[in-house]
């Protein structure tokens, strides 16, 4: 390991132990508030290995987030499966969907990708919609009370405590961060970032390019998944809206704010976006004027997004 | 010491200061007359800790229209409280949220208004897809979540014992009572035209499951989906000899869906029945809807003044800034929401009734405003209540009330029936009250 490795390492520790401690001193409002970024954060931390690292922009990424929000949502509803369980499934899901999407998608590239990206998107949540009987269409299936208890060293674990939403969230976030780092600092993941670079000189030096993108699609669809299935599960609500457009733009927006091509960049645009809405819709209720502004300002000052600012005038080793 | 006798000149200074105390009282409202019904009844002032209520408001998003009139509906409902005592004495202040009609951001509002502002309760969520994400946090952080959304949700059973909907009956209810209406006045073969998501599936369900029973036969089941933009292409599917079109589409296309329509059967058209739902917010008159011209619509509360002819909906009007057709008293143009917005008024003077009957003082007393709200069940007419009387069924968490069918007649609605509560009640297949608290 280099030294820039290991700064890299511990800087991810450090963060990771950081908001695993920040639960001992944050008011209620903020424990759960902090817990859902998280989450979020990992759906974001996913698309970036796509956006970041691969140079594949989609706008269809919400189809793996609700494939593991349904995935882990209706066996617990339907059959009161066990968290474990449902997590496994709602991430089995995800990356089953992005297996089979990748392998037509990325028969594509450029703006013809975001475009049918999009459009599988959209299959999926019209897909929940048509299937209103079983997934509750777009109000959607409230699971409290079918999720059973996990039992842990003599505790009652429920989704309903918020210290298990703050520490299961913290797992899901730190999984997704781990699994990215360890990916981008891999040959696999050097790989990808030449795809990013230019794919043709990649295929010329004798890279299945193909496969690398499919993998960086597959892994960021179970990522995907495994932020919604937690999302279905802690906050015990499954619906269509998680399909929807708007939560394909979410990563996006969240991921360029942050710093595209940078690890924590995801969890630090979350951060800011999640923010930035509530405080401004406490002082105004013009605040998406402000959340406007805010962006415009930060896009302006900062053109890689806050953490790859970061990268580029202090800690150029930041993965 | 003696007494001394008043002299004239001072016992005419005293009784004109006494005059001039009462007139400058009555001016102010301190010394009442006989109310009329555009009059406020005064009460001692509100004092001490006020009541909080979180009030989370579509401000943005797709439920913005509904948003806005539903934020003017509480400012002016809390306003009359405050004049008229408070709740319990206590002054009523309003702590508002935008959700952004947004399932995700709902939630962090509910955790916003609970945990941060503290507020004593939670009101006024319309759209079904947020009040169902908000509703397991609310019951989660144990907050009394009064909705004001019209779905079924609530008396289905699926939510919790912490979420209530005392001010506006529920679609289930709405069908249950017109059905025998259309079915006896309009025709027996019925074409459904609904959208193809949640909200249609219910009208379709509930009209489906009533229809045959009161001998009627559905011809068409049409659901639209919601990213329809042209309908001309499902028209072909309503039979020819279908005796009504019930339709139930909501959002930006319902323009488009009325004038293809019309450009589909022409003169020779069925009759119709609609839901007000596809018009809030929207002018009657406004060029396109011709073609509605002696159709049938569902209404809560009738939009033109006039139609519903009580002192208490004049006086609710009046306050909350509606205009006779409909449109604010500011601005012609903005149409407002009336069949949906009168649920936040009657909401908040329900939690009014409910606090004082239970002796509500802090959130230690959930327990018992709840209890309380559950034994709730007439409400009477009045200025709280101006849509109508109510029935609430403890059981259900749930409201039931009066309905008026309208006729589009001159570019306005014109009211032609009234149904009964009791056409609208339905078996219940919920009781919350067996949940724990």
């Amino acid at each position: 390991m280099t030294a820039r490795d290991r700064r890299a390492a511990w800087l991810h520790v450090a963060v990771l132990a950081g908001l695993l401690a920040l639960q001992a001193v944050l008011p209620p409002f903020h424990h759960t508030m902090v817990a859902r970024i998280m989450v979020l954060a990992a759906f974001a931390v996913g698309y970036n290995l796509l956006l970041g690292y691969t140079g594949l922009m989609s706008l269809g990424h919400a189809m793996f987030f609700a494939a593991g929000v349904y995935g882990a949502g209706l066996p617990v509803y339907y059959a009161g499966l066990g968290a474990g369980p449902a997590m496994a499934l709602g991430v089995l899901a995800g990356v089953a969907l992005a297996a089979l999407v990748g392998a037509l998608v990325l028969r594509t590239s450029g703006v013809a990708f975001l475009i049918v990206t999009m459009m599988f998107a959209q299959v999926v949540f019209l897909t929940a919609l048509y299937f209103n009987p079983i997934t509750g269409g777009d109000q959607g299936l409230v699971l409290t009370g079918r999720l059973p208890p996990v039992h842990l060293f003599g505790l009652e674990l429920t989704a309903a405590s918020p210290a298990v939403k703050y520490n299961v969230a913290w797992g899901v976030l730190a999984a997704a961060l781990l699994v990215t780092l360890g990916l981008v600092r891999s040959p696999a993941g050097r790989a990808l970032v030449a795809i990013r670079e230019n794919e043709e000189r990649t295929r010329m030096l004798g890279y299945n390019t193909f496969a690398y993108k499919w993998l960086a699609f597959v892994t960021a669809g179970g990522i995907a998944a495994l932020a919604g299935a937690a999302y279905a599960l802690l906050f015990s609500y499954v619906g269509a809206t998680f399909a929807s457009i708007l939560y394909s733009i979410y990563p996006l927006l969240w991921t360029l704010l942050g710093g595209v091509g940078t690890t924590l960049g995801p969890l630090v645009g979350t951060g800011i976006m999640t923010y930035v809405v509530d405080v401004a819709s406490g002082i105004t209720t013009s605040y998406l004027l402000v959340v406007g502004a805010v962006l415009v300002l930060l896009i302006m000052r900062l053109p890689a997004g806050v953490m790859g600012g970061v990268r580029r005038r202090w800690w150029p080793w930041l993965p | 010491m003696p007494g001394r006798r008043l002299t004239r000149r001072e016992a005419l200074k005293a009784a004109g200061a006494l005059a001039g105390a009462a007139a400058a009282g009555r001016l102010a409202g301190l010394l009442p007359g006989a109310p009329g019904p555009q009059q406020t009844v005064r009460a001692a002032a509100p004092s001490g800790t006020p009541l909080r209520i979180g009030f989370e408001v579509h401000r943005t998003g797709i439920g913005a229209v509904y948003g806005r009139w539903y934020e003017r509906t509480t400012t002016a409902a809390v306003r009359f409280i405050n004049e008229t005592g408070g709740i319990a004495g206590r002054p009523v202040q309003i702590v508002a949220e935008d959700d952004g009609t947004d399932p995700k951001r709902g939630v962090e509002v509910i955790e916003k208004l609970a945990q941060q502002h503290k507020v004593d309760f939670i009101f006024g969520t319309l759209f079904s897809n947020v009040v169902i994400a908000n509703a397991p946090r609310a019951g989660e952080l144990k907050i009394p979540y009064f909705v004001v959304s019209e779905g079924y949700h609530v008396a289905s059973g699926k939510l919790n014992r912490y979420t209530l909907q005392p001010g506006i009956t529920d679609v289930r209810a709405q069908v249950t009572a017109l059905a025998p209406w259309i079915v006896n006045n309009l025709g027996k073969r019925i074409a459904l035209v609904y959208p193809d998501y949640a909200f249609g599936y219910d009208h379709r369900d509930f009209m489906g499951a009533l229809a045959p029973r009161l001998g009627a036969t559905i011809v068409a089941q049409v659901p639209i989906p919601p990213t329809e933009t042209s309908f001309t292409r499902y028209f072909p599917r309503i039979p020819a000899n279908t005796d009504v079109i019930y339709h139930v589409m909501v959002g930006p296309g319902v323009l488009t869906f009325v004038k293809e329509m019309g450009e589909h059967f022409g003169a020779r058209k069925p009759k119709m029945f609609g839901f007000i739902d596809s018009l809030e917010g929207v002018d009657i008159a406004a060029p396109g809807l011709e073609y509605l011209d002696g159709t049938y619509i569902w209404e809560a509360f009738p939009r033109y003044a006039g139609e519903y002819n009580t002192p208490h909906e004049r006086a609710y009007r009046q306050r909350v800034g509606v205009g006779p057709t409909g449109a604010s008293t500011a601005d012609p143009k903005d149409i407002s929401t009336y069949s949906h917005m009168f649920g936040c008024w009657e909401t908040l003077f329900f939690i009014k009734r409910v606090v004082e009957a239970s002796g509500y003082r802090s959130p230690r007393d959930y327990k018992a405003l709840i209890e309380a709200a559950e034994k709730v069940t007439d409400i009477a007419e009045g200025p709280g209540h101006p849509q109508g009387p109510k029935r609430f069924v403890g059981r259900l968490h749930q409201v039931f009330g009066q309905q008026f069918v309208s006729q589009v007649a001159n570019k306005r609605l014109k009211v032609v029936h009234r149904t009964k509560i009791e056409d609208g009640m339905y078996t219940p297949e919920a009781d919350y009250t067996k949940q724990p608290l």
